[in-house]
């Protein structure tokens, strides 16, 4: 179960993301996408994922039972290899129905003081 | 690409498949193993492997930037409301369509409906795009 206190508490990490061409094309190829010049508007979410569960790893809820039950990107600008992301994840919403606990985590990528991409992901966590 | 209000826009399909779902798993990061492991997907109540519902949210991602280009999504957000089942040895086919919502500011709001066989797999999805 989720620690209560740390809903809306906002957790930033200590070391950036560097975004290499290499790891665009390589997210591009899957989808068939031909430009390579900037990031495809999912590519976000292999950084979101990743970093917010390792800086909410403390947080209570068991991340091997987590079903993904919705996305939301905002791109203010797209993200291109050179980028070096830094990622703070907040807990916005929490609740519990029959047992799931259902989170919505929201991840800024800044680079710089820029805001680049903001994700939300809503998370069920089984019974 | 010149937009109207109501307009729908022509459907694409993508093939999704077992090994499309490891390249997917690699480039994301994303290693669960009910994305892989035909076993452990049912050990766990699925009927087989599933997709990634971010897979299927990343070509219909395809589908809105190639409607006015690279680097033009501004917002893009859809639930995963039924997971794609994949057999092993098939190509599930995934059809993407869209309409436009609205034409404000040089921006598309678009709804788009991603279909396998008869089932609606994404819910309210919908995105914007900066109008070259």
């Amino acid at each position: 179960m989720l620690d209560p206190d740390l809903i809306g508490r906002t957790f930033t990490g200590d070391k950036s993301v560097k975004v290499s061409q290499e790891s665009i094309t390589k997210f591009a190829a899957v989808i068939g996408e031909p430009n390579l010049d900037c990031a495809p508007p999912t590519f976000a979410i292999s950084i979101t994922l990743d970093q917010s569960q390792k800086l909410l790893q403390d947080s209570g809820l068991d991340w091997t039972r987590v079903v993904h039950g919705e996305q939301k990107f905002e791109i203010l600008r797209p993200i291109v290899a050179g980028d070096d992301l830094l990622c703070s994840s907040t807990i916005e919403t929490y609740r519990v129905v029959a047992g799931n606990e259902i989170v919505s985590v929201r991840s800024d990528l800044h680079s710089g003081s820029d805001l680049v991409v903001s994700t939300w992901s809503t998370l069920v966590v089984r019974a | 690409m010149t937009l109207t209000v109501g307009q729908e826009l022509a459907p694409k399909s993508y093939s999704i498949n077992r090994a499309l779902l490891k390249h997917y798993a690699d480039a994301s990061g994303d290693q669960n193993p009910i994305h892989q492991d035909e076993s452990f997907a049912k050990s766990v109540g699925l009927a087989d492997v599933i997709a990634h519902g971010m897979f299927t949210m990343a070509l219909a991602g395809k589908y809105l930037s190639e409607l006015a280009g690279s680097g033009s999504v501004k917002e893009f957000s859809a639930k995963f409301i039924k997971p794609v089942v994949v057999p092993a040895g098939v190509d599930v086919e995934l059809v993407v369509s869209g309409k436009v919502l609205e034409l404000e500011g040089g921006l598309a709001k678009i709804e788009l409906t991603a279909m396998c066989g008869q089932v609606k797999v994404l819910g309210m999805a919908k995105g914007v795009i900066k109008l070259s």
